[in-house]
Formats: C-alpha cells, sequence, structure tokens
C-alpha cells in the first residue's frame, strides 16, 4: 500500500519542518507548498490524501485558495489557523474545510485531526457502530450503550448525538447541527444545542461537567471523540 | 478659540467700564491716584485670568478711561500738569509690563507643567516596556537555555532531568503564548476593535471550561458547585471566559498553593453575577483603587505576571455593560464579583 501524501500550505518555513518531521515519522508521503499558487499547482499535480492549509498566506487569501480548491478537490483539508480567528475557522468549515487548528498547536492533536479527516473524507466507509471508551452507539439498531446499560435518548437527542458520533474526531459547528438536525430556519436558535447538549451530557458522560465525548470548541462548535 | 477670546474682551473691557463708571459715581471721594490703583488692580486680577490680547486691550481702554474721566481737567482727555502726566504715563507703563509679566509667567508654568507630564508619561511607557520584556524575555531564556542543554550536555543528564528540562520548556511557551494573547487583548480594547459576539452560554459550562484550562496543579483546588437552575445567559462567552479565566488565574498565583478558591454563580434580576473568592492575605484598602489598572502590580508580588490580567478581565466585562468588582471578605481573603446584564431565553 502507498503512503498517504500530505501537503503542507504554510509560507513559515519553521512550521512546514515540524510539520515535515512529524508527519513523515508517522508514515506519510510529505509535500510542501510555501504560497497558495504553489500549493493550487501542487494539489493538482499530486492529488495528495489531505492539505493542510494555513489561513494567511503571502499571495492569496486562505480562503480563496480553499474555494478554488474545494471546486475540484474532494479529499480533507485541515486549516490553520491564528487564535481569536472564530470568524475565520467558521467561515472555512463552512466553506468545504473539514477541521481547523489554532496555532500554536499541538503535534499530538495534530495527527489526531488528520488521520481523522483522512478517514471521513473517505466516503465508502460506512460506520455502523461508534465505540469510545465506556459508550457505544449502534447507528444501525440506534441505541445508545454507557458501561454496557441502555441510555434513553428522545429522537432529537439521539439525531444530534448520532450526527456528532458519526463525524467522530471533527469539529462540528453550531450551524451546522442546527440545520441538520432542526431544520434551516433555526440556524440561529444556539440556544437549542446548548439545552440539548447539557442533556445528552447527562446520559452519555460518566461526568457531564468535565465531558470527555462531546467536546465543546468555544465559539465554533462541538466535536466528538 | 475665537468665541473664547471674544468673550474675553467683552467680560475685561466691561469690568474695566463699570469699575471706573463706579469710581465715578464716587465723585471727589476717590482721588486720580485711588482711581489708577483700583484700575490698576483689576488689569491684573484679568492678567492672571485671561490671553494677552484682551488684556492689553483692557489695560489701554482702563488709561484711556482714566485719562478722559480722572486726570483732570476731567471730563478730557487733556493734560496739564507735570503730576497728572506722571500719573498717566506710569500707568500705562505698569499696567502694560504687568499684563505682559503675568502672560509671560503663564506660559512659562504650563511649560513647566507639560513638561512633568510628559515626564510621567515617559516613566509609564518604560515601566511597561520594563515589565514587557522581562515578561517576554524570561520564557524566551528558559527556552534557549532548555534547548542549550538538550543540544550540549544531553548524555551527562538523568533521563528524568531531561524530562524536567523538557516540562520546562513546554512551561515557558505556555507562558509566552499567554502574554502574547494578554497583549493582544489588551490592544483590542484599548484600540476600540472589540466586537461582542453574543451567543446563548452555559455558565456552568463556561466555568468548567476555565477550569480545565488551568494548571493541571491548580484545578484540585477549585471549588466550584454547577447550579443547574442559572437560566441560558447572552453573552459573549470567549471574552466572559478569557475574564473569569483571568481572575481565578489570578487567585491561584496570590495565595499559597493547596490553599482553596471559590467560584460561585447566580443569578438575579437580569443580572449575572460571578464570585471568584479565595482565602489569602486580601488587597490592602490603598491598593483596591489600582488594581484594575493595565501594568498594576501590588507591592512585593513576586515575580512573574504581566498585570495585564485584571484591566482585560475588566474591559471585556465592561464592554457588556458590567462591572468587576474587588472586596475583601470578612472570614479573610478576597472576593471578585462579576456583575453582568444579561438577557435570558424567553419561554
Amino acid at each position: 500500500m502507498n503512503k498517504p501524501t500530505v501537503l503542507i500550505i504554510d509560507d513559515e518555513p519553521q512550521i512546514r519542518k515540524l510539520l515535515e518531521i512529524n508527519l513523515s515519522s508517522k508514515g506519510y508521503a510529505v509535500r510542501q507548498a510555501e504560497s497558495g499558487k504553489e500549493g493550487l499547482l501542487l494539489a493538482s499535480s499530486h492529488f495528495p490524501d489531505a492539505i493542510l492549509l494555513d489561513l494567511g498566506l503571502p499571495d492569496l487569501d486562505g480562503h480563496e485558495v480553499l474555494r478554488r480548491l474545494r471546486e475540484w478537490y474532494n479529499r480533507a483539508i485541515v486549516i490553520l489557523s491564528v487564535q481569536n480567528g472564530e470568524a475565520d475557522i467558521i467561515n472555512a468549515l463552512e466553506n468545504g474545510a473539514n477541521d481547523y487548528l489554532t496555532k500554536p498547536f499541538r503535534v499530538g492533536e495534530l495527527l489526531a485531526r488528520l488521520k481523522s479527516a483522512i478517514r471521513h473524507s473517505d466516503s465508502s466507509i460506512v460506520v455502523q457502530t461508534v465505540e469510545t471508551g465506556n459508550l457505544e452507539i449502534d447507528l444501525m439498531a440506534r441505541v445508545v450503550r454507557r458501561a454496557g446499560e441502555i441510555q434513553k435518548l428522545t429522537s432529537t437527542e439521539y439525531s444530534l448525538l448520532a450526527l456528532l458520533a458519526r463525524n467522530e474526531g471533527r469539529v462540528l459547528t453550531h450551524q451546522f447541527l442546527l440545520k441538520e438536525v432542526w431544520g434551516i430556519s433555526f440556524q440561529s436558535e444556539t440556544q437549542y444545542l446548548r439545552v440539548f447538549i447539557a442533556q445528552i451530557r447527562k446520559k452519555i458522560e460518566d461526568d457531564p461537567n468535565r465531558p470527555t465525548h462531546i467536546i465543546t470548541e468555544s465559539g465554533v462548535g462541538y466535536r466528538f471523540q | 478659540m475665537k468665541l473664547r477670546s471674544f468673550w474675553q474682551f467683552l467680560i475685561g473691557t466691561a469690568s474695566i467700564a463699570f469699575l471706573a463708571l463706579g469710581c465715578y459715581a464716587l465723585g471727589d471721594a476717590v482721588d486720580q491716584w485711588a482711581v489708577a490703583l483700583i484700575l490698576l488692580a483689576a488689569v491684573s486680577v484679568l492678567a492672571v485670568l485671561f490671553d494677552i490680547i484682551p488684556v492689553l486691550a483692557a489695560a489701554l481702554l482702563s488709561a484711556l478711561l482714566l485719562n478722559i474721566f480722572f486726570i483732570d481737567p476731567v471730563p478730557n482727555y487733556k493734560i496739564y500738569d507735570t503730576e497728572s502726566v506722571l500719573l498717566f504715563f506710569v500707568y500705562l507703563f505698569i499696567a502694560l509690563v504687568n499684563a505682559v509679566l503675568t502672560n509671560r509667567l503663564r506660559k512659562q508654568e504650563k511649560k513647566i507643567r507639560d513638561r512633568e507630564e510628559k515626564a510621567k508619561t515617559i516613566k509609564l511607557y518604560n515601566t511597561l516596556l520594563n515589565s514587557l520584556s522581562h515578561e517576554l524575555k524570561t520564557p524566551i531564556a528558559t527556552i534557549i537555555g532548555g534547548i542549550d542543554t538538550l543540544k550540549e550536555i544531553d548524555a551527562e543528564i538523568l533521563p528524568e532531568q531531561r524530562m524536567e528540562l523538557l516540562a520546562e520548556i513546554e512551561t515557558a511557551g505556555n507562558r509566552l503564548n499567554r502574554q502574547v494573547e494578554n497583549l493582544m487583548n489588551m490592544s483590542r480594547l484599548e484600540t476600540g476593535t472589540l466586537k461582542l459576539k453574543r451567543d446563548w452560554c452555559d455558565v456552568n459550562e463556561l466555568i468548567f471550561l476555565v477550569i480545565q484550562k488551568l494548571p493541571v496543579e491548580d484545578t484540585s483546588r477549585i471549588r466550584f458547585e454547577p447550579d443547574d437552575t442559572l437560566p441560558l445567559v447572552k453573552l459573549d462567552g470567549g471574552l466572559i471566559e478569557t475574564a473569569v479565566y483571568a481572575l481565578v488565574h489570578n487567585a491561584t498565583r496570590y495565595t499559597p498553593k493547596q490553599m482553596p478558591i471559590e467560584i460561585a454563580t447566580s443569578y438575579e434580576g437580569n443580572m449575572l453575577l460571578i464570585d471568584v473568592s479565595d482565602s489569602g492575605k486580601g488587597i490592602p484598602e490603598s491598593e483596591k483603587q489600582h488594581l484594575f489598572e493595565k501594568f498594576y502590580r501590588l507591592p512585593n508580588s513576586g515575580t512573574g505576571g504581566s498585570g495585564l490580567g485584571l484591566s482585560i478581565a475588566k474591559g471585556f466585562v465592561e464592554a457588556h455593560g458590567g462591572t468587576v468588582n474587588v472586596a475583601n471578605r470578612p472570614q479573610g481573603g478576597a472576593l471578585f464579583c462579576i456583575t453582568l446584564p444579561a438577557e435570558v431565553p424567553k419561554l
């Protein structure tokens, strides 16, 4: 089997070096681009399995690179962003980015995000059950078990949990979750989301106040793990 | 400015005219020398209060009036005897010199005040730079030194020392990151580019996110009982999280390790209250007013800390129309209280 290829588009040589060392040690083949234009060129010539895209590029706006990539590129794109850039992150996620990391990021986190983004971009995989810790979600039978015990969820709670679990490891924005579960006219009604997430946590988390499965990404959305 | 000098002209000439009229009404009770002294006194008062041009105008007017109405023969501008000539010219001379000298004195004073002001700004700027460069250089020194050690004498150090060194480098990196974040937050506040993104917040969750962000050795000393009856409130969650973090982090820094820090929340009369209290020494009364000033740090507060956290907390809370207050608890320790006007969902 070929090594999966990752294309890094970032103008900072130090960040590229750090990423290259870590990614190649984990068995990825690494390509590097230092500008948006070079990135677009390498993406079309190599068709990598995943792209790590920095939003702050010298020549093209990162959002523009993302938009052009998504015209034809259907594999994983993970965004690298600066802190306090929630608006940028949401924008990128809504325009087809699979996930994001804020600089400074931890390497372990980066590898986990990348792996999960690559897995999810492969649409041939059908997820039937999600198991994490003592939690088991059977997506076929619509059954949720915590420590072997069946948890009773309302149908909305289940829809929300199943959506998060199917996208295990990926951040889903508030708007996306509201649109998928409640419908397009509820996109700004985030209070529903807060209430339902709190209810689900009470049923699936060992300590709902220190959740380990549904993680809050402040200002962006939620992530199931 | 124009309007001001117009009023100065008007008041100056009017007061001289009024005084002259008064003296004239007294008739023979006051002689020309007494009138000259009275008018001179008036010009001196005007010189202290007003700009040079209106004062000169008032001085000339007073000399003219003195000449016409008080210096014999009256009412006439003519002067005959030597004494009266002397009076007129000496009066004019003193009035003008008085006006010019007083004006020069005022200018001098203003210059000195400006210079003092400038010196104060420079001093503040220097304090700021010193504090900043110290805050940034300490972690940088740790990182560079740690890496040098690992590169040069890696073979000679024990594996656990190596881990310790790596942990130090990590802590230094996090500290550097936090300082830069503080500076960016400060600049968002100072430049007025802060825009609130209000959204529904679960305050209990917000507090737990704050606790999670604390260094591991501090999380166990936090006492917080989530309140299930607390409604969702509309806030910029990110900013309030930063503000609460600053208060809690501050409490962990300035109280002995292991000493508990309590966080309590409540919602009363459309106000969300978040209290952070400790059992430390409390805040000296004289320091309370300075506590939220940027770059201010309590005397003897030890190393580390930029003096930015509390002022950022205050800025973020005030951007919501709220307040941060500090008090000493009767049983000892400081109590910081965030009060926020907050909308709750309509049922």
